[in-house]
């Protein structure tokens, strides 16, 4: 593309966005910071989710479909364990390792064995997510489920500038978006399963020549990848609350992350999570009945532009 | 279709400069009515028994069958499979998995009740239009919005297109169920009946059912003739090795969002049929469960064989409407999702493959065995 192009599209884009801002200030200010603050704790949920789905299929070019599925899952374990138990923590371990168990078993019983037929392998998990929710919608039904936020998280956040109160659960999403964000970075390119991980990305057959039993460092991939979601199914239930929907509307969320961020990586997907989530909340806040709109619109713009995301390589 | 064949046909591909982009192929050089003449007599001498007992069963069936079977499992299967067919088309040949196919006959059957009549409430959306000026405009609007899914995924491959179509499908989904103002929300349009022509009302089982079997056979040949022209060819091609293909100077892009548009035609006319079947659609009718339950048809058949898409329609609507009898009617996801999950772990071929597997096995024993090729 051309200099000129280049500009020319920048403009296009960057002008109307600047002159929005600028209007949504001037009109509403608490409304506009609160639609912010908003959009960026949402983000900080789909970039945990959206996470773990890039993590797997960056390593095993599986596209994880069921990825929903085990958000939901995560959401309605934590939700079982936070009412028995009243820990919060607890909760939040117990959708972690039971979304990771489920994960590691859908590894070793299914995956292993059609390694790189990676159509085949996307296709049976969308059959798993068929089963996954229908035994879920069968086992809790089709109420709504959602989980209280621990006590010393729980009610408003007052005297804040701008905004004045704001609830103390969604603030602290932010935080622990960053941290696990951090961590997750942190492990992949300071530790050395993190380093077997990304030399299996590049290069599978040379790291298992390499002497790397590349079956485990799958299976933890991919307990890790199915742990995030149901992770992020725990946070999702005090938040959004569960409800048999969700586990599409995550996946979308995900899939919509990790194409506009870039595919197979954790920095795409937290731009691509920002992106989204801020995008999401806006057009709710100020134009709900097309706001999804927005959200495809993103989405044509960064295909048209940038076909394998904002961050993502060549293949 | 064997090896000499194929690089006949490739040459003829070749020898137009430019590979014509679209649905129409170019006609195939030589010498005129004698080849002609060679050439039907060739498709003629394909005809096999089992296929004069297939037909003659299609056009008897509703003679025989209850006008609920005629509709509820003749038509709606014919009907399912159509919109099957266009994907097994982009899926088994072009090498794409579109999972907006749904989509795309939910935008054609939207526009139906848009464009059309659609019941009193919803006048102040549905301009009215007589059913020959809706229509047509309907399966053009599904098309250009199946070319323009088209464009999209395929500056990605494999399983790139199969996350970018699903966005594109679960985004219109929301997109329905959100607006009021054009898609009617939650509610959609009711009453968007199949219109009485020639003095014969169109919804009546008997005519529905021939209606949808006259669509699905010009789809059928549609997509046979299709993969046998030089467009075709040159598409299977392109599934099997596009970086050869470009090298061969065929513009890969073109050809992959000819196919679309192409399989959008097939779409959108299963699309209003279905609309006409059901009389109302909704966000229910482009939601997650359907447009999976396409590609569970296309898979359930047999994603290399056109036919394929038809069988796993009627298999689908057999236990749709039957398997309820036998277990819970709420458990019908479990039932098609372990369906599913057998097929595609156990045999990749669909049930066509399951079938060529036994012949197989069975010609074993005389020596033979043909080999099979599985999802690609």
């Amino acid at each position: 593309m051309s200099r000129f192009w280049k500009w020319f599209w920048g403009v296009v884009i960057v002008v109307p966005l600047v002159a929005f801002v600028a209007w949504g200030v001037w009109d509403n200010t608490k409304l506009f910071f609160i639609t912010l603050l908003n959009g960026l704790t949402l983000a900080s949920l789909y970039f945990i989710v959206a996470s773990g789905f890039t993590l797997v299929f960056g390593l095993m070019r599986n596209v994880n479909l069921a990825h929903g599925s085990l958000y939901l899952l995560g959401g309605y374990v934590g939700f079982l364990v936070a009412e028995k138990t009243g820990y919060f923590t607890l909760a939040l371990a117990a959708g972690f390792l039971v979304a990771a168990l489920v994960g590691l078993a859908m590894q070793v019983a299914i995956f292993r064995f059609m390694q790189g037929q990676d159509l085949r392998q996307t296709m049976v998990t969308i059959g798993l997510s068929i089963v996954i929710a229908d035994v879920l919608l069968w086992a809790l039904g089709a109420t709504v489920h959602q989980t209280s936020a621990p006590e010393w998280l729980a009610g408003p956040l007052r005297d804040l500038p701008l905004i004045t109160a704001y609830s103390k659960y969604r603030i602290a999403l932010l935080p622990l978006g960053i941290v696990i964000g951090v961590l997750l970075w942190l492990f992949l390119n300071r530790t050395r399963v993190g380093m077997m991980i990304r030399a299996g990305v590049d290069d599978r057959a040379m790291l298992a020549a390499a002497g790397v039993n590349v079956n485990l460092v799958f299976a933890t991939t991919f307990a890790i990848g199915a742990g995030l979601a149901g992770f992020g199914g725990v946070i999702g239930a005090v938040e959004l609350s569960m409800v048999p929907g969700e586990d599409v509307r995550l996946l979308l969320a995900s899939l919509i992350v990790v194409i506009v961020g870039g595919m197979g990586s954790v920095v795409g997907a937290a731009v691509g999570a920002i992106i989204l989530g801020v995008a999401e909340t806006y057009g709710l806040a100020y134009a709900p009945t097309y706001s999804v709109v927005f959200t495809f619109v993103i989405l044509v713009l960064v295909l048209a532009f940038r076909p394998r995301g904002i961050l993502g390589q060549a293949a | 279709m064997s090896a000499a064949e194929w690089r006949n046909a490739m040459n003829t591909g070749a020898a137009v400069p430019r590979p014509r982009r679209g649905v129409s192929a170019p006609p195939v050089s030589g010498g005129g009515a004698e080849i002609g003449e060679r050439r039907i007599r060739r498709a003629l001498e394909a005809i096999r028994l089992r296929h004069v007992i297939v037909l003659a069963a299609l056009v008897v069936y509703p003679w025989v069958a209850t006008p609920f079977l005629t509709f509820q499992i003749g038509a709606q299967s014919l009907a399912l499979g159509l919109v099957a067919l266009s994907l097994t088309f982009l899926g088994g040949y072009g090498g794409m998995i579109s999972l907006a196919q749904m989509t795309v006959a939910g935008i054609a059957g939207y526009m139906v009740a848009i464009f059309g009549a659609a019941s009193a409430a919803d006048t102040a959306i549905s301009l009215g239009w007589p059913w020959w000026l809706a229509v047509p405009v309907a399966i053009a609007v599904a098309t250009l919005a199946a070319a323009f899914i088209g464009w999209l995924s395929v500056r990605t491959e494999g399983i790139y297109t199969i996350m970018i179509t699903l966005a594109v499908g679960v985004a219109f989904y929301y997109l329905c169920l959100q607006n009021y103002s054009v898609f009617n929300g939650f509610q959609g349009f009711q009453r968007v009946n199949a219109p009485v022509v020639f003095g014969i009302n169109w919804r009546d089982p008997l005519a529905f059912y021939y209606l949808a079997l006259f669509w699905s056979l010009a789809g059928y040949f549609f997509v046979k003739y299709l993969l046998r022209t030089p467009f075709g060819i040159a598409l299977q091609g392109i599934r099997d090795n596009p970086r050869r293909m470009n090298a061969l100077g065929f513009n890969v892009t073109a050809h992959r969002i000819a196919a679309s548009a192409a399989a959008g035609v097939l779409a959108a006319i299963g699309g209003v049929l279905l609309v006409w079947y059901n009389g109302l659609i909704g966000p229910g009718s482009v939601g997650t469960s359907w447009i999976i339950n396409i590609l569970i048809i296309a898979v359930l058949g047999g994603m290399n064989h056109p036919i394929g898409a038809f069988l796993g329609a009627i298999v689908f609507v057999l236990l749709q409407t039957f398997a309820i009898d036998v277990i819970d009617r709420e458990r019908f996801n479990l039932v098609i999702g372990v369906v599913f999950l057998a097929i595609v772990l156990f045999s990749p071929d669909g049930l066509l493959g399951l079938w060529a597997a036994l012949k197989s096995r069975f010609a074993r024993s005389s020596g033979f065995s043909t080999p099979r090729g599985g999802i690609r």
